[in-house]
């Protein structure tokens, strides 16, 4: 029982940090065609990416093997109750993902509109559909005793899972518009900046009526009603979001990162933990619902993977650290002509 | 059409889209890692340009490699929940472990490879793509210990109607787990070493940048012969290990129908599914499939005839992939042993340079031809002996995956020709080299 609650805990965890890291790549690839003015300001958003958007992204493959191997059942469960959705999600990764190499191979305006496009949609749409697979899952879904869900895209399409989509979409726009605000000069850098400042308060909104509506539509908070020192998850929401402002307005980009990266894990740990013993609850009947004690793998399994856990997440945050610090500067035009990058 | 059809056409889609592009990152990263390290070294420019400009064509093929690998871990779950509830335990561990050791190291210093050239010096630079080198190897390693369970299940007790892990020990150490690795492994530098040698050989051809391509031919020849006959080796130790463990996939294989002892191979044959038995066998070789099987000229072989119809695999497409798959491992013995010969002398051989360019696709091909056999051979069971197809797929509507095997057809089919072009393209630029 600890070892798959500890289980869940690391479960949230590595879904939290794919938010934070790739979560920016997703914010800086929404707000091309909105900051992208010029093609030079574009190529420098596809490079202010380019050293790190690849590692950021195995945080999800982490994340959906992790759910795979500690909880075989559920990643079974939502990986084909959420078909859809997950498949919209991967054609868009795809092109997304390619984009980055591709655009830039043919000094045509049409090619580069094309990949510009895939940037975009495949940055956009993957942001807002997690939010709304997210917001799904906190609320439930109509799933029966064979995990077998009575609905398909247009029903995850719910009011409150529009607005999770909506939350999601806010956290990485603001959280991308900082990273580039650090990462560039000039025009683009002042227009980064005004864009993350902006889109601050919309972030605040969609965070504030997320947790109001949250209260009626699910059952997320009977966790911290039960144990009010939990709050604190929240408390430290609230805290870095205001920091985020303060370092926003002060000029402060890396801590303003900082800050709007930990405003994400706190989102996604009061998700987690509000869901917690659930994992994928079901709105036909409560007993119908996969929990981190009914669709974990065997405690030997779980208890491999653990080692395996506390060796490598350590080694990967260590390494990719390095590399986020190797790649903090500011990208220069000069770094453009260069022959190497995007 | 149902769900179990469908499902299994997209997953081969997938994965053999997928096996187009990984086999060049594995091989190709390691010929590039040796460029760059003779550079590091000598300080020789003209292996600084050999690592940019192949290098160009990995990072073409590893995007498309990265992403369309991410589609195979989603499928597991999307349309193989019967499947991943039932192995989680030790498939899914296999795979989070695959990401954790792997992926990250692949992915992560990949971006420190494109972006640090003025970052680091020289000798680290080229020690990172030794690492990306290192990690694809490592990956490959995983994935393929997961599919080695899936062909021969160790390591597991039956629990609460699931395959626990009873063993990591046996899973991950399994004989043959450690041949399917070397095998495949082989097969990817065969290929890459042939990508090379054909692209080279087209500007030898021409006799322009004669060292540029020469010394790129030969790193790559070396290689290349080297790995074709430890292939034929160790593609044959593979087999023997096989025989033992999937008797019903040996018998598809050599469309053999009639057990027997001193089992013959057969120069030629044709099976006949339908009547259980081939409709042609010609020129049979006494004894040679017993021996090659099981060492021993009078060992018994189990034909297919002596399993139910319902446990047999597809036997045209299994035979007819294995028998065209070894025709190719023989000939890229042959053809680099060839080049050896003439490795002093390329710009005088038009012929053999000629046969080299149309020899890339061929590795391609054999190492598709071997996943079907693997794969295909390995019908009607999921887990051998274990867990059937049929019975893996998720429980979802045929419109769905009808929609998304469409989907994967047309846009996979749109990104291979574009990183073709890419590639063609960027390999016209060689000239600008000189």
């Amino acid at each position: 029982m600890v070892l798959q609650t500890i289980w869940f805990l690391l479960w949230g965890l590595l879904w939290a940090i794919y938010f934070v890291t790739d979560g920016f790549d997703l914010g800086i690839g929404a707000l091309l065609p909105f900051l992208g003015k010029t093609d030079e300001d574009r190529r420098i958003m596809y490079n202010a990416m380019g050293p790190l958007w690849d590692g950021n992204e195995v945080w999800l493959i982490t994340a959906g093997g992790v759910t795979f191997a500690a909880f075989p059942k559920l990643y079974a469960v939502m990986f084909s109750s959420l078909y859809s959705a997950l498949m919209l999600i991967l054609f868009c990764l795809i092109v997304r993902g390619v984009s980055f190499e591709f655009r830039n191979k043919v000094e045509s305006r049409a090619w580069k509109k094309v990949w510009d496009t895939c940037m975009f949609l495949g940055s956009a749409l993957p942001a807002i559909l997690l939010g709304v697979a997210f917001a799904n899952i906190f609320r439930g879904l109509p799933i029966d005793q064979n995990g077998v869900l009575h609905g398909n895209l247009f029903s995850l399409l719910n009011p409150y899972g529009w607005l999770g989509g909506a939350l999601f979409l806010a956290l990485f726009l603001v959280h991308g518009a900082t990273w580039l605000a650090m990462r560039t000069e000039g025009d683009l850098h002042d227009r980064a900046s005004a864009v993350a400042n902006k889109l601050w308060y919309y972030m605040v909104a969609a965070v504030v009526v997320f947790l109001i509506v949250s209260a009626f539509a699910t059952h997320l908070y009977d966790n911290y009603l039960k144990h009010f020192v939990l709050f604190i998850v929240l408390i430290i929401a609230v805290i870095t979001i205001i920091a985020t402002k303060v370092s926003l307005a002060s000029g402060n980009f890396g801590r303003a990162w900082v800050w709007s990266g930990i405003t994400i894990i706190s989102a996604t740990f009061f998700g987690v933990i509000g869901l917690f013993p659930n994992m994928f609850p079901s709105i036909i009947n409560p007993a119908y619902s996969l929990t981190a004690f009914n669709a974990s793998s065997s405690p030997l399994t779980l208890k491999i993977m653990l080692i395996v856990a506390l060796i490598f997440v350590p080694v990967v945050l260590a390494y990719q650290t390095w590399t986020y610090l190797m790649f903090r500067g500011k990208i220069s035009k000069e770094e453009l002509s260069y022959d190497e990058g995007y | 059409m149902d769900v179990v059809t469908l499902s299994r056409l997209q997953f081969a889609v997938a994965t053999l889209f997928h096996f187009l592009f990984v086999p060049l990152t594995l091989g190709l990263s390691i010929l590039v890692a040796i460029m760059e390290t003779k550079y590091a070294r000598t300080g020789d420019e003209t292996y600084l340009k050999m690592t940019k400009f192949w290098g160009k064509l990995f990072l073409i093929n590893f995007a498309v490699g990265i992403v369309t690998g991410i589609t195979l871990e989603f499928q597991f779950g999307t349309n193989w929940s019967g499947y991943s509830s039932f192995v989680g335990d030790i498939f899914g561990s296999l795979l989070a472990i695959e990401a954790t050791a792997a992926f990250f190291l692949e992915s992560t210093l990949i971006g420190v490879w494109i972006f640090g050239w003025r970052k680091l010096s020289a000798k680290a630079h080229a020690t990172v793509m030794w690492f990306v080198a290192g990690a694809s190897t490592l990956s490959a390693l995983w994935i393929l210990t997961a599919n080695a369970w899936m062909q021969h299940p160790v390591g597991y007790v039956i629990k609460n109607g699931r395959a626990e892990l009873a063993s990591f020990g046996a899973v991950v150490s399994q004989k043959f787990a450690i041949l399917e690795i070397l095998h495949t492994l082989s097969a990817a530098y065969i290929l890459s070493a042939f990508f090379v040698m054909g692209i080279s050989a087209y500007y030898l051809r021409k006799k322009q940048l004669v060292d540029f391509f020469t010394r790129s031919f030969r790193i790559a020849l070396v290689f290349g012969l080297i790995f074709s006959f430890f292939e034929i080796v160790e593609g044959h130790l593979h087999g023997a290990d096989l025989a033992e463990k999937q008797p019903t996939k040996l018998a598809a294989l050599e469309s053999h129908w009639e057990t027997s002892k001193r089992a013959p191979i057969y120069l030629f044959a044709f099976p006949d599914e339908k009547h259980a038995r081939n409709a042609v066998q010609i020129g049979p070789i006494p004894g040679m499939l017993s021996l090659l099987a099981f060492h021993n000229v009078n060992a018994e072989v189990k034909g297919l005839r002596d399993f139910p119809k319902g446990d047999r695999p597809p036997v045209l497409i299994t035979f007819g992939a294995f028998k065209f798959m070894i025709a190719l491992g023989f000939y890229f013995a042959l053809i680099t042993l060839i080049g050896m010969f003439k490795r002093d002398k390329l710009t005088d051989s038009p012929g053999y340079l000629r046969v080299m360019l149309w020899s890339i696709p061929l590795p391609y091909i054999a190492i598709e031809l071997g996943w079907i056999v693997a794969e295909v051979g390995r019908q009607p069971w999921i887990v051998y002996g274990l867990m059937r197809t049929s019975q893996a797929a998720s429980p979802i509507a045929v419109p769905q995956v009808a929609i998304t095997l469409v989907g994967f057809i047309v846009v996979y089919g749109l990104l291979g020709a574009i990183a073709a072009y890419l590639m063609v393209k960027h390999i016209r630029t060689a000239p600008e080299l000189a």
